[in-house]
This record gives C-alpha cells, sequence and structure tokens, in this order.
C-alpha cells in the first residue's frame, strides 16, 4: 500500500539530488526458485539504500514478459541464457525491453547422474559410456526397456535433447519431466532407493549441492555445433554436442532508465558470482533460513561492494 | 423387427465399415489416415493476427480497446487495494527507501472474531466455531498472510462474478436470442484452460492481481450464468401472477418477487463461484497474485512436501469456511429488524466493530494479538518428508509393478488404438452417434468440430488427450458409482464422503502431485492418478444427489413384489437415477479435461501441453488453438452425453418425447 502524494513529498524533502528521479515504486519480479528470489532481493534492497521505493511482484518466469514490454513491471534479474533466451529475444525485438548486462552467474545445464551409478556405467563421466548397450539397460524402465530412460527438463525449456541422442546415436529415450518441481521430486525418490537415474539439472541450484553425482561430459558446445551439421562426431546431423553454458541476463523495461536512472545504473553495476549465490542458496534451501535473513547476512557483509553500485 | 434390433443392425453396418475402411483404406483414401499438411487451416496464424489486432491496434472512436480493458483494471484494483490493505498489509508510507507503518491491517484475533460473528449471525453457534475454527487453523500452521492476500482476492472476484453472472443470466432469461448466442462462449469460458489466455489478459489488463481477478471471473462466472437463466426459467406461473396483482413494475417484479423467490437456487451459483475461485489460486499466483498459491509452488519447488500441504489445507479451509457460510446465508432467510436505536438494532454490527477497535489497541500493547506469534506456529514438513521417504524406500517396488501392469495392458495398447485410428472414420462415427442420439443438427455438429480439431493439425495430440481424460473418466466411474451407491442411504457415510470429496476439490492437486510423481515417476500414470482423484469427485456427488431423489414409493413398491436388495438396486433404483448419473458423467469429463493443465506440469504429452508451451513462448495463437481444440472435445462429449441422458428419460417416461 503506497501513498503516492506523501512519498513524494518525503522523498523530495530526503534527498535533493535525485529530485529529478520518479518516487514510484520500481517493480522487481520475484519467481519461484529460491536463487532468483535471493538475486531479486538483494538487488531491491539495494535499491532501497539508494533512496528508491521498491516493491517485489510474484510473477511466472516467461509470462512476465508481457508484463515488461508494457512498463506495468521494470526489472526481471535472472533470464537464463539457457532456458529464457527466445523469450527475451522476442521481448527485445519490441523495443519496450532491454537487457541490463549479465549478473556475473553462470548457467550450466547438462546430463547428471547421482555417483552411485559410475559402479553401473564405470565409463562415465564420458559421454561414450552411454553407448555400451549394458549402460544403457542400467538406466532404463519397463517403458523404455531396453533404451535407457533420460529425463528431460520441462519441454518448455527447450534442450534439443531428442536432437542430441539421434545426431550422437545414444540408445536413450527422452522423457520429460512437465515441471522441474517433478523433475526433482524423481531425483529425490531414485536417490532415496539408490536407483538408476539420468537426468538433466541446472546449476545454481541446491540439487548439486545436496545430492552427490556429476555432469556427463559431451563434446564441448559451440555455437556451429548447433547449426551446422557438418561439425563434430557427426557428420550430418547438429546437435552432436554438449548442452551450452551461458550468462544469465538481467533485463528491464526500456523506460527504466529515463524515470529512475539511478537505478538504472544500479541494476546495470550488479554482479554476483556462482559460488555465492550457490552458498546463499545452500542456506536457505538445505539450512532452513529465510531469504530475508540471508540477504541481510549478504549485505552487512559486502557493503563496500554495493556502495559502488549507487555511487553517484 | 423392432426398433431395437434395427437400431443394432445399424450400428453393426456402421462399425464394419468404418473397420474396413481403418484394415484396407489406407492405399486407396491416405488422406483419410493423415491429415494432408497442404489443407491444414491456418487457425493459429488468423487468432494470432486477431489478438495482436486487439491488443495494439483496435479502438473504439478515438479510444483504444488496450485503455478501456485497462480502465476496468484500475476500477478493480481500487476494492482490491482496499481489501488487502484491511486484511493483509495495512497502510505504509514508503519514506526514500524505508517504509513506515501508519495504519496496520486487522489483528489477526479480530478476523477471526469477526468471521466468527457473521458466523454466529448466519447460523449460529456451530457455524461460528467451523468458521473460527478454520482461520485460526490458518493462523496456526503460519500461513496468515498469504491466506488473507488470497482472501482479499476472493473477496473481490467473487461479488464480481456472482453480479456478473446474475446480470448474463437475467439477460439471457429475458431475451431467447442472448442465451443462444451466449450459451457456446459459456462452454468456452469453462473448459478453455486458462493458459491458453493468459497472456492477452496480461497484456489488456497489466501485470497483477487485477489480471488474475480477470482471469478468475472468467472461469469462474459460467456456472452462476446457468444457474440464474435456468432457476428464472423454473419459477412457478403463480409468482408472475402474484406480482402482476400487486401492481409491480417489470423493475419491482424482477428484483422484490422472482430473484428473492429464486434465492436457493442462486445459492449454489454463488458456492460454485467461491469454489471455483479458490481453484485458480494456483495460476493466478504465476501472474502476480501472490498468497496461498504462491506458498505452494514454492514449496514444492523445493520439495518440501510438508509446507505445500499446510498452504494446500490453507485453501481448503478457507473454502469450506466460505461455502459453509454462504449456503448458511441462504438458509437464513428474512428476518425482522429488531426494535429500539441504532447501537441496538444493529448487535452483530456493533460488537464486530467493538473488536476490530479493541483488538488494535490491545495489539499495540501485547502484539501476539495484533499478528500471530511466531514461536507458537506448528510445521509438519519434517513429519511428512519422514513419511514420503518411508512410503518410497518401503514399497517402490510394489507400485512400479502395479503400474507397469496397468502401464502395458491397459494404458498403452488404448493409447495406439487412439493414435491409429485414422481422422476420417472418427469423424464418420461420431456423426453417426450425434445423428442417432439426437437427429441431423448433432450429427453436422460433432462431425464439424471432430473435423475442425483435424483439420488444424492436433489430431495425435487430441487424441491423446481422449485417451487420458477417457481412461481417468472411466476408472472414476468405476470407483464414483460404488462409492456412491454405498453412502447414499447412509447419513453419517455420506458426511464423511462429503468432507473428503470437498477436499479433494479444492486442495491444489500440485500438492499431491509431487509426492506421485516421486512414487510413479513422470509420465502418463501419474498424470491418470491426478485426474482420477479430481474427476471421482463428479461422479460420487451426482450418483449420491440421483439416488437420493429416487421417489420411496418406487422402490417401496418393488420391495412389495419380492425384488431382492440386488434387484431393487439395479431394476429401480439406479434406473430412475440415470439421468442424474449421467449428468455425473458429464461432469466428470469436463473436470477431467479441465485437469489437462496440471497434468501437463508432469510431462503429458497432450493438447495441455500444448497450450503450455504457447504460454511460455507467447504465442496466444498457439495456445488459443489447442484451447479451443481442448473445447471442442469438451463440447462434442457434452452434447452427446445430453442427448443420451434425454433419450433415456423419453424411453422411462420422465420427459415428452
Amino acid at each position: 500500500m503506497r501513498l503516492i502524494p506523501l512519498s513524494l513529498v518525503a522523498m523530495l524533502a530526503a534527498s535533493t539530488a535525485m529530485a529529478q528521479e520518479s518516487a514510484d515504486p520500481i517493480k522487481l519480479t520475484l519467481h519461484d526458485w529460491t536463487g532468483q528470489l535471493i538475486t531479486t532481493q538483494l538487488m531491491g534492497e539495494v535499491l532501497k539504500k539508494a533512496g528508491y521505493n521498491v516493491e517485489y511482484v510474484q510473477a511466472d518466469y516467461l509470462a512476465q514478459f508481457a508484463g515488461l514490454e508494457t512498463g506495468d513491471l521494470h526489472v526481471a534479474m535472472e533470464i537464463w541464457e539457457t532456458t529464457g533466451r527466445e523469450a527475451m529475444d522476442a521481448a527485445t525485438a519490441t523495443g519496450n525491453v532491454e537487457v541490463l548486462g549479465p549478473t556475473g552467474m553462470q548457467a550450466k545445464e547438462e546430463w547428471w547422474y547421482p555417483s552411485y551409478m559410475k559402479e553401473k556405467c564405470p565409463g562415465l563421466p564420458n559421454w561414450e559410456a552411454l553407448k555400451e548397450p549394458a549402460c544403457a539397460e542400467a538406466f532404463s524402465t519397463a517403458e523404455t526397456a531396453p533404451k535407457g530412460r533420460y529425463l528431460g527438463g520441462p519441454v518448455t525449456w527447450g534442450g534439443f535433447d531428442e536432437e542430441r541422442i539421434e545426431a550422437l546415436d545414444l540408445p536413450f529415450e527422452v522423457i520429460h519431466a512437465g515441471t522441474d518441481a517433478a523433475l526433482f521430486a524423481e531425483l529425490e525418490s531414485a536417490y532415496q532407493r539408490q536407483a538408476p537415474i539420468l537426468l538433466w539439472i541446472y546449476a545454481p541450484h541446491w540439487a548439486p549441492a545436496k545430492f552427490e553425482g556429476e555432469w556427463v561430459e559431451f563434446p564441448a558446445y559451440t555455437p556451429e555445433c548447433y547449426t551446422d551439421p557438418a561439425w563434430g562426431g557427426n557428420p550430418d546431423l547438429a546437435y552432436d554436442c554438449g548442452k551450452p553454458f551461458g550468462e544469465i541476463w538481467k533485463v528491464g523495461w526500456s523506460g527504466l532508465k529515463d524515470k529512475w536512472p539511478g537505478a538504472h545504473k544500479a541494476v546495470g553495476a550488479f554482479t554476483i558470482d556462482n559460488a555465492e549465490m550457490g552458498a546463499m542458496i545452500t542456506e536457505v534451501d538445505l539450512n532452513g533460513k529465510t531469504v530475508e535473513a540471508v540477504v541481510a547476512d549478504w549485505m552487512a557483509a559486502n557493503e563496500p561492494r554495493w556502495s559502488a553500485w549507487i555511487a553517484k | 423387427m423392432t426398433a431395437r434390433a434395427r437400431s443394432r443392425l445399424i450400428w453393426a453396418a456402421a462399425l464394419m465399415l468404418a473397420a474396413v475402411v481403418w484394415l484396407w483404406g489406407e492405399a486407396l483414401v491416405p488422406f483419410a489416415f493423415d491429415y494432408p499438411k497442404g489443407w491444414r487451416i491456418p487457425a493459429a496464424r488468423w487468432i494470432g493476427g486477431f489478438v495482436t489486432w486487439l491488443v495494439k491496434e483496435a479502438a473504439i472512436g478515438p479510444v483504444a480497446f488496450s485503455d478501456l480493458t485497462r480502465l476496468v483494471a484500475a476500477l478493480i484494483d481500487k476494492p482490491y487495494q482496499l481489501a488487502l490493505g484491511l486484511l493483509a498489509d495495512g497502510w505504509q508510507v514508503a519514506e526514500s527507501g524505508a517504509t513506515r507503518q501508519i495504519l496496520p491491517p486487522l489483528a489477526w484475533l479480530a478476523v477471526v472474531g469477526v468471521v466468527a460473528l457473521i458466523g454466529l449471525w448466519a447460523g449460529g453457534a456451530g457455524l461460528a466455531a467451523l468458521m473460527a475454527a478454520a482461520f485460526t487453523f490458518v493462523a496456526v500452521f503460519g500461513q496468515w498472510h498469504s491466506a488473507m492476500v488470497t482472501l482479499a482476492s476472493i473477496l473481490v472476484a467473487v461479488p464480481l462474478g456472482v453480479l456478473g453472472g446474475l446480470g448474463l443470466g437475467i439477460l439471457s432469461w429475458r431475451h431467447p436470442w442472448f442465451e443462444r448466442a451466449l450459451r457456446p462462449v459459456l462452454d468456452l469460458m469453462q473448459t478453455m484452460p486458462v493458459f491458453a489466455y493468459l497472456v492477452p489478459i496480461l497484456i489488456l489488463f497489466g501485470f497483477g492481481p487485477t489480471a488474475a481477478v480477470v482471469a478468475t471471473l472468467i472461469y469462474a462466472m459460467p456456472p452462476m450464468t446457468r444457474v440464474t437463466s435456468l432457476s428464472l426459467q423454473r419459477l412457478p406461473g403463480e409468482t408472475h401472477d402474484l406480482a402482476r396483482m400487486v401492481g409491480c413494475t417489470p423493475r419491482q417484479t424482477l428484483w422484490r418477487v422472482l430473484i428473492p423467490s429464486a434465492r436457493e437456487p442462486l445459492m449454489v451459483g454463488v458456492n460454485q463461484v467461491i469454489m471455483l475461485s479458490l481453484n485458480m489460486v494456483i495460476i493466478a499466483s504465476m501472474i502476480g497474485a501472490g498468497g496461498l498459491g504462491f506458498d505452494v509452488l514454492n514449496a514444492l519447488r523445493r520439495l518440501d512436501f510438508g509446507a505445500g500441504l499446510e498452504a494446500g489445507f490453507a485453501i481448503v479451509a478457507l473454502a469450506i469456511a466460505l461455502d459453509r457460510l454462504s449456503q448458511a446465508v441462504a438458509r437464513r432467510g428474512y428476518r425482522a429488524p429488531l426494535p429500539g436505536g441504532p447501537v441496538a438494532r444493529h448487535p452483530y454490527l456493533v460488537s464486530a466493530l467493538a473488536l476490530i477497535a479493541g483488538a488494535a489497541l490491545i495489539g499495540l500493547a501485547v502484539p501476539a494479538v495484533q499478528t500471530y506469534p511466531e514461536a507458537a506456529r506448528l510445521s509438519t514438513s519434517a513429519f511428512w518428508a519422514a513419511a514420503v521417504e518411508w512410503i518410497n524406500v518401503t514399497f517402490f517396488d510394489t507400485l512400479e509393478a502395479v503400474k507397469n501392469t496397468i502401464l502395458l495392458w491397459l494404458l498403452v495398447p488404448v493409447k495406439r488404438f487412439l493414435v491409429e485410428m485414422p481422422w476420417a472414420v472418427a469423424v464418420a462415427l461420431l456423426g453417426f452417434l450425434g445423428w442417432r442420439l439426437g437427429g441431423w443438427r448433432l450429427a453436422a455438429l460433432v462431425a464439424g468440430l471432430t473435423f475442425l480439431i483435424a483439420a488444424t493439425g492436433q489430431w495425435e495430440k487430441a487424441m491423446i488427450t481422449v485417451y487420458l481424460c477417457g481412461i481417468s473418466t472411466l476408472i472414476a466411474l468405476a470407483i464414483g458409482l460404488p462409492v456412491g451407491i454405498a453412502v447414499a442411504g447412509r447419513e453419517r457415510a455420506w458426511a464423511v464422503t462429503r468432507t473428503v470429496i470437498d477436499t479433494l476439490q479444492t486442495l491444489p492437486s500440485f500438492v499431491y502431485l509431487m509426492p506421485v510423481v516421486m512414487l510413479f515417476r513422470v509420465g502418463d500414470f501419474t498424470a491418470m492418478i491426478a485426474v482420477v482423484a479430481y474427476a471421482v469427485v463428479a461422479v460420487i456427488r451426482y450418483t449420491v444427489l440421483g439416488l437420493q431423489g429416487v421417489d420411496p414409493r418406487l422402490v417401496e413398491a418393488g420391495r412389495a413384489m419380492g425384488c431382492t436388495p440386488w434387484q431393487l438396486l439395479t431394476r429401480i433404483r439406479l434406473r430412475l437415477a440415470l439421468p442424474e448419473i449421467l449428468l455425473g458423467v458429464n461432469q466428470t469429463i469436463m473436470f477431467a479435461l479441465s485437469m489437462l493443465v496440471i497434468t501437463a506440469l508432469v510431462g503429458t504429452r497432450d493438447l495441455g501441453q500444448d497450450v503450455y508451451i504457447a504460454l511460455t513462448k507467447a504465442n496466444p495463437g498457439n495456445g488459443l488453438v489447442a484451447g479451443l481444440a481442448i473445447a471442442f472435445i469438451a463440447i462434442i462429449a457434452d452434447r452427446l452425453l445430453a442427448a443420451a441422458a434425454r433419450a433415456q428419460r423419453q424411453r422411462l417416461g420422465l420427459e415428452e418425447a
């Protein structure tokens, strides 16, 4: 609840330097994974320190672009190269949304297996081990046998796994989990029983911290691999390589830089790395701290860093 | 030859013909098997283009259509902000980054007290206790703030839905042409998955709680509209005569005589608006409504089943409290005003205001009165996590064996059969069925809609949808019918069953879906369990309704003739209850189809998945086309079943031919 006229007066009184900037709340979007909640609240707290009014709005990861284009929402802190590229490009093409630079975190996603599977399939993490019939059999279920079962990410998140399996000639079948909640429910179930599972996992996330396991090592990704069939081990097909790793981008409404120039600069300056984020996610998801407490700890410990982001 | 034998002969001939085409027709008529790509109707492009035009260019005179919708959004936002401030957030001023609370929200004890007072006013001490218990439950499990956010949006959506539905219902009762035009629209509103029209709504109404309220209204209003026009039509002629005799104007006739007389059926509509609005909280939370839906999603993302379950049961508690309250208000009727001054005339209002003021004052000194103390919260997370793990480790292999048997012997063969059936054969057979049941009009409708599904290139996904929903409906019937029969005559058992099915209907399926995924893996079987759990509610409810409505004299007569209990059931009670049971079957199918959006989230490859992909790719054309296909399937099933029910009633002599 905001009383805009009152807050405007307060703002004017508080800071003449920022008198030209709007006192309307800057709306930051919250999604449903912990890392994003932390990133967004870090940014929000920093902006509050700079004297801006901040409002957090809960929004769906992809549906939020509709709001960013119309200016109903202003800043989205985590758009992953690996999952959000298409929607982000479509939004920036309208001219109403701009990319505010990388967050400094690297999104990683790849096929992943728990460590105990190495006994059944000793050649891992090298991807060629998966070509062994015995290995595929170890990962199979009644529906897919004799082929192995690979639990892919939600269809909406893309990933070209069907193409990869065909190009690399792997005896596997892709089953798509509808949401990542379903995906990790299966992993938790299999892990409790030490049962075979091969699935798509991304980081930064709590799962690689909680469960012991490794990424499969495919031939390294290059842009040509996805576009040029001649590249790589299979001369006739593209996608004969691993998945791209990529930046996690900050994205904002194009009007941001005119309405709140200082905030625009601060969001652009925000950076954080995987290790820091991984530690904070673990604190929240596995040690049961609240997001607010973890964010407050970080703010207290890193004052020089965030002060530089909002320095005039 | 009797009519029956002739009918059988015609059917046998039709099926034979279909089988011949299917088995040997591929070489002759290949286009009947795979709908040729070149003939496809580019409906997705057209609809996508139309949506873009509507959102970006459409204008009424100088006013852009999107400005108009934004105005509506701003109007809805006002009462919502008021409710939100009162219940959840209070009022704050923002001062350069720091916010200062100038007015707190209502104290939690005051809210519990006020709802108990409303319960006392509407239904007596029992209801007051229920209301207080439901709201205290929410506080004890630490869901207070989220629950109040959800309640704020429900408090806005429900009156709007009721008034809107009432208005449309009155219009369609007054003007038959309006009703004819409205009926297909209502069908679409109810069966089209919300994800299909979410993106245009977000652009038109802005991102946030108001868009969520609009989406909720679209989904929750149709039952109110239907109930209104139906109950006004059903009012006996004497009511109209009475109004005319006492000299009412048409307006007075409607508002003073007709609507009050139809109050009871109208309250059924209100109840459905409440239930369906609470059904929407998960989806609403995805577009900025926050509240309990967000907590459920967030908990499941962390695989914290206990937290998800607690948030889910808070939704159930709200639903049951509001439902029982609305029923009590309907039964309460009009009472003479109390004598005395303004204070004595409104004892409930005065005590509620006193309670609010008192709690706010005490709350300044004792914070526990204002906000429920953190230390006294209960959490069951650890227990549920341990329970699921234990079941998983102990029973997984047994469950896996059961699942594989059902999958290999039932699900996979049916799926193959349906997916491989040539589309032209399906169109012809459905058209034929429509003709036998309801004449050429029904035949044209059914065959036409089926053809459109094929012509927009969605045949395979549509068949997977039919397979998943069809099998789930059959299983729901196989469970629900016996349960319904068993509890129909027993007061106590029915009361227990009713609580269970109310819970199944309002508990977000996401809450129990994730443990099911752990036990049965991602796939069709898990989706089937979710659909069955939701759809079985309808069968049980309508079976019981039908059996309880059977004229006891007919059962008595049967007994006097020396029928065994089995004969009484099969020859008399079930036969007479058949129309209601068929309505239950219809509703089961509708419920099953409405679960498609959820099943897409656990990885099925049906039309629900198409809708979901279209949403995430911000492609409203594809989403709406897939959504329309789902709505078509629902309409086909609805019309065929309605025709079958009519034919059955005629045969039993309950309705004129």
